[in-house]
């Protein structure tokens, strides 16, 4: 992919959706295409069926927990067009009462990516023929990629020699998952900041 | 009062031999006419990208080997490139021509066991007798170059893990020698076999529209006449330099897809032929002591080297913010990692786009239609492995 091109790229997409799009970047030979909900279908519309575009191919939807955030989760659809060869990607931030419009209509391969986004971070969509949790286990409760689901889960399944079946239980770890801080003490870890904090609350108080 | 309802439900899997996997298929019968397909996934879940969030870079990189274990390198690729691109650095060009090799190594891999099995699905046993002996062969070169057969881990960031015994190389490049002969073995026993092409031809048929809107890539694009290979249309390594053709099909149905699959082992050959023989001399692995671990001799007298090799291992190195998708034509398709970094030493974010998950969503639009005997047909044709479909 040349960066020529994809700055003409940005241009053509930068003059003709000019209202729908809040920002546009290109970092590392790639465009990031930043909108919002309701703009979402018609842009993507617009990329498959320009000819300048042609983005013909959904490659993938990528969905990202940013706990800090005030609009929490943004989803990042790639595309790929044969013709021109270039990658585009889209992303959309929000909150999670909001429900996104499916693209299962332009890109049918959409159906499945969706139902992940769902599994994994709890993202529902409207216009969704089948909306299903699709990689975890049946009767499986949360939403595994988000930032506040432990790592190690809540549930452990083994064979019961007493019951004769597989059973579920709580998770009991003999040694947690030794998370370490690497931040350099001279800067202060974590721990020292929080200390910190509590000293001057203290303080005030 | 009459039966409205005529269909059977058949439960297909999660533990069958031509499933390919842990693969549970609902199938909706009218006779022996399927109607409809439910695929259920998710069986071999195992949290990849979850756990690569609370890996550091290079102990993420390992988990790649165990998605696709078949061609298990062609996955550490698309990672390795990805970080590369967010450190923005070039590795040496020795690595390039190595890693390449044994992409194709993980290529000829791939098609060996899909093309043999496929054959065993529909009821021909020799070939996988035949093609599982070079197999062998080629894992062993895996373990010569790594240390294991399987999950290599042979890919840095930065390069590759070590240069290759000289020993190696010549059997390498003996094998390429012999390996022809197999694929015209297995041709001699298939391509024009009756109840092969029975079985195959017209089975599974795909349109170029379809495959597009299916998000379908490598041979699953290919077979249905796009000549669309990211190593010609977007190189990466040193896949610029080299001459091989890609094999497009022309019906898009399983016998063309096998057809390809075969013409590409042969490419395969060609491309590592060619690196062997310009195979560049210097090291291969970044000189940024920051990136890449010092030499164990090191260790002993340099201060310095003491201090980036424990860096190295206990913290990792740190990659600058930013996000960054890097796909590799893998031997099933478009493989790609789309990676998010917050300047950590860990991955804020690793989304993996496995070619199977969308080539197997299509599986109710391929076999409706069709009888149940053909679902093994076209699932072994789509190249399924659930270590990348189920992530």
């Amino acid at each position: 992919m040349l960066l020529k091109n994809v700055q003409e790229l940005e241009k053509t997409i930068n003059s003709e959706l000019t209202s729908k799009i809040k920002k546009s970047t290109i970092s590392f030979k790639e465009i990031l295409v930043e909108t919002d909900i309701d703009n979402l279908l018609n842009i993507i519309q617009f990329l498959k069926l320009n000819d300048n575009c042609k983005f013909k191919q959904l490659i993938d939807i990528a969905g990202i927990d940013f706990p800090e955030n005030e609009k929490r989760y943004r989803l990042v659809y790639l595309f790929l067009s044969h013709e021109k060869n270039l990658r585009i990607k889209v992303s959309i931030d929000f909150d999670i009462e909001k429900k996104i419009p499916s693209i299962i209509k332009l890109f049918p391969s959409a159906n499945w990516m969706e139902r992940e986004v769902f599994d994994m971070y709890g993202i529902k969509f409207v216009n969704h023929p089948d909306l299903r949790r699709i990689l975890t286990d049946y009767g499986f409760k949360g939403h595994p990629l988000r930032k506040d689901f432990p790592l190690t889960g809540f549930n452990e399944v083994r064979y019961s020699e007493k019951d004769k079946k597989v059973i579920y239980e709580p998770v009991n770890l003999e040694q947690n998952y030794r998370n370490f801080d690497f931040e350099s003490p001279w800067e202060g870890t974590k721990y020292i900041k929080e200390l910190n904090k509590k000293k001057d609350n203290e303080k005030k108080e | 009062m009459k039966k409205k309802n005529k269909t059977l439900n058949l439960n297909f899997g999660p533990q069958h031999p031509a499933a390919h996997g842990v693969l549970r298929l609902i199938l909706e019968l009218d006779g022996e006419i399927v109607e409809k397909a439910d695929p259920h996934i998710g069986l071999l879940h195992r949290g990849t990208e979850k756990l690569i969030e609370h890996k550091t870079y290079t102990q993420a990189l390992p988990y790649f080997d165990r998605l696709d274990y078949v061609a298990p390198m062609n996955q550490e690729h698309a990672f390795t490139l990805a970080t590369e691109k967010l450190l923005d650095i070039e590795i040496p060009i020795r690595a390039k021509y190595i890693r390449v090799i044994f992409c194709e190594i993980g290529r000829i891999l791939s098609h060996i066991l899909n093309v043999t099995t496929q054959a065993l699905d529909v009821g021909a046993l020799t070939p996988s007798l035949w093609g599982f002996e070079e197999r062998e062969t080629l894992m062993t070169f895996y373990e010569r170059a790594s240390g294991s057969r399987l999950h290599a881990n042979f890919f840095r960031t930065g390069g590759v893990h070590q240069d290759l015994p000289t020993k190696l190389i010549e059997d390498i490049g003996n094998f390429c020698e012999t390996f022809p002969k197999t694929i015209d073995d297995l041709e001699n026993l298939l391509t024009d076999n009756r109840i092969f092409k029975q079985r195959n031809v017209e089975i599974g048929i795909v349109t170029k529209e379809e495959a597009l809107n299916h998000s379908f890539s490598g041979v699953m694009l290919r077979g249905s006449g796009v000549s669309w290979d990211l190593r010609k249309s977007q190189p990466y390594e040193c896949y610029k330099d080299l001459e091989f053709k890609i094999p497009v099909g022309k019906n898009g149905d399983c016998y063309d897809r096998y057809l390809c699959r075969i013409e590409e082992m042969r490419e395969s050959v060609k491309i590592i032929k060619q690196c062997l023989k310009n195979l560049p001399k210097g090291p291969v692995k970044t000189i940024d002591g920051k990136i890449s671990p010092p030499k164990r001799s090191e260790l002993k007298d340099s201060m310095e080297a003491l201090i980036h090799h424990f860096k190295l291992f206990t913290e990792g190195f740190r990659v600058p913010a930013g996000d960054v998708y890097s796909a590799v034509e893998a031997p099933k398709g478009e493989f790609g990692v789309y990676l998010i970094s917050d300047g950590s030493n860990k991955p804020y974010r690793c989304k993996i786009r496995a070619p199977g998950f969308s080539h197997l969503q299509a599986m109710d639009y391929l076999i409706r239609g069709h009888m149940l005997a053909d679902v093994p047909a076209v699932l072994g044709s789509l190249d399924i492995v659930f270590g990348e479909v189920d992530r």
